[in-house]
């Protein structure tokens, strides 16, 4: 099921959460809505969902108007970051709840939360508390429930953002394998690019209520469309007042033309290649990634005097930041 | 470390030693004297006519005002917590006011209000339905007093809560009545159930306010606690030494149930 949001704008008091955003999700994709905090993609999956109510604009879910109906109504399954787990239910009746409420058969309910169970491989789990299920659990339940009534939308509020790194990197690669089993159309919002990029395949880049760029991460990162893009996605250091990515700032050993001086105070070793941190003469900060045959060929030490300059220039088509 | 437990001791001491004299000292004293001319006399004075009277009467009373609180208190609970709406602040404060309003003034606005010169007492006269002298000012005045305790429980916890559950439901296709139901009500139960408790135990010992509006008519409108003060006035204290053993039996079963609850609550 694909889903319109068409000029939607939401404000809280005078604070503008959306401002007149568009966007489309084809069916079947597995978009991030991706921005910094207070940017409005918690708000905007929201009103997606239901749960919030736009100023103007309009929602289309499979191409119907869906503005005015209820949550109830729009058959989308919801995970919150902090799970809303139903704290008086195992997490067997928990997953059974969508499928209750619509007064499914007991045999059909049955077998549904045990296919689920498995799924979310939560097998024996089934009649344990929330409080007894750890945190990466008790989100795979969450999942697990938000599936069962076969919603045609998956929306997903930071859903590994109370997680310890470990477990959120499993349930990152967890939910990109459910995403090809379960062909259902996955929105998921996030204020981690890292996050974005592994487990979207389309995102959404939002900046103080309105989208910066919507492409497939590749495109984000090689053709930021603003320098804000640009900053957001991957590193990017200023060199000589040109933005650039770590892999095109080239050291050199010599003064040269468009090159500046900088002072290296840091170097690590990442494989096959070296990540060199140093300081311009105004003590800002510039990352470069160079290989470690260039590395080794410099012969570079700590507090040595480079020079660097951009490789590749960027103009960048909006003057946004 | 001697020293902090030292303190943390006469803290206790303290502190049981005022419960001892305010509470227990007193309550032993009603037992002893009851018991005093042996068990048979205090339950001849337990089972006359008036006294069972008196006891259905309260019993009855209680068993309509708890209910009604019960709902008004979990909507009213529900309507402070989730909705915004004006008047809402009234509706908070109002809530309060029968903590901080002595049962006698309740008591005496009923009579104001239900007395044949009063803003509603004209209309029930004039279709003949008694309300003051009788049970229905009863059930009033009590309903009043023992208005908050189900409302103050269950704040508290639904803000504990939150809506995140709710909100979950209904994503899940609940309507708002199944969300009520299956999610809202059982996730405050216990602060339900406790509210329940104190309603009941306000109920039974409620005087002043159901003093002023019932007229005391013994065998009609007397209840438990107002047949206390007559036997009293009649200086027989073995009957109102009986009916108080009673009520303080009552006060106690309900505050076992209590501390049978809480513990339940926090692994809930």
């Amino acid at each position: 099921m694909s889903i319109v949001v068409r000029n939607v704008s939401r404000r809280f008091g005078d604070f503008v959460a959306l401002d007149d955003v568009s966007l489309e999700v084809d069916s079947g994709s597995l978009t991030a809505l991706l921005g910094p905090s207070g940017s409005g993609k918690s708000t905007l999956l929201r009103i997606i969902a239901g749960l919030e109510h736009p100023d103007t604009g309009q929602i289309l879910l499979s191409g119907r108007d869906a503005t005015a109906l209820t949550p109830q109504k729009r058959n989308v399954g919801f995970v919150f970051q902090h799970y809303a787990a139903f704290r008086h239910m195992t997490a067997r009746d928990n997953i059974a709840f969508g499928l209750k409420v619509r007064k499914r058969p007991k045999a059909e309910i049955r077998n549904r939360v045990d296919e689920l169970l498995n799924l979310v491989q939560l097998e024996g789990l089934g009649d344990r508390y929330p409080s007894q299920l750890s945190g990466g659990q008790r989100q795979r339940m969450g999942l697990a429930r938000a599936l069962a009534p076969e919603p045609e939308v998956l929306l997903l509020d930071e859903p590994f953002g109370a997680l310890d790194a470990r477990v959120r990197a499993e349930l990152r690669e967890w939910l990109t394998r459910l995403h090809d089993v379960v062909h259902v159309t996955t929105v998921f919002v996030t204020h981690d690019q890292e996050e974005a990029m592994e487990v979207a395949d389309q995102i959404t880049l939002l900046n103080e209520g309105r989208v910066v760029q919507v492409g497939a991460p590749r495109a984000l990162y090689d053709e930021p469309a603003t320098e804000f893009v640009m900053r957001f996605i991957g590193d990017a250091s200023d060199v000589g007042g040109v933005l650039v990515r770590p892999r095109d700032v080239e050291l050199l050993q010599e003064p040269a033309n468009g090159a500046s001086e900088a002072m290296i105070v840091r170097m690590t070793i990442l494989g096959r290649d070296a990540k060199i941190e140093l300081h311009d003469s105004t003590g800002a900060e510039i990352v470069a990634v160079i290989t470690r045959d260039r590395f080794d060929e410099l012969d570079l030490w700590r507090g040595q005097t480079v020079w660097v300059r951009a490789r590749r220039k960027r103009v960048f088509a909006a003057s946004g930041h | 470390m001697a020293r902090l437990s030292l303190s943390r001791l006469g803290l206790r001491f303290v502190a049981l030693g005022y419960l001892a004299v305010i509470l227990v000292g007193p309550l032993t004293i009603v037992f002893w004297r009851t018991f005093e001319d042996g068990f048979g006399a205090a339950w001849d004075a337990l089972t006359t006519p008036e006294t069972i009277h008196a006891f259905k009467l309260t019993l009855i009373i209680t068993a309509i005002a708890v209910p009604v609180n019960t709902v008004f208190g979990i909507f009213a609970a529900l309507a402070i917590v989730r909705k915004r709406f004006p008047g809402k602040s009234l509706l908070n404060a109002f809530i309060d006011l029968p903590l901080a309003l002595s049962p006698v003034v309740v008591g005496l606005a009923l009579f104001l209000l239900y007395g044949r010169e009063g803003w509603f007492g004209g209309w029930f006269d004039e279709h003949g339905i008694q309300v003051l002298f009788a049970l229905p000012s009863m059930v009033i005045a009590t309903i009043f007093v023992s208005l908050p305790f189900v409302a103050r429980e269950v704040v508290p916890t639904l803000h504990e809560v939150g809506d995140e559950q709710e909100q979950a439901a209904r994503t899940l296709g609940a309507n708002g009545w199944q969300t009520f139901w299956r999610i809202t009500l059982p996730s405050v139960r216990w602060a339900v159930i406790y509210g329940v408790i104190l309603t009941t135990a306000r109920c039974l010992g409620e005087y002043g306010a159901v003093a002023v509006v019932s007229g005391r008519l013994q065998g009609q409108t007397e209840t438990a606690t107002l047949r206390v003060q007559e036997r009293y006035d009649a200086f027989d204290l073995a009957g109102a030494y009986a009916i108080s053993i009673v009520l303080a039996l009552l006060a106690i079963l309900v505050l076992v149930a209590m501390t049978v609850i809480r513990p339940k609550e926090e692994t809930a």
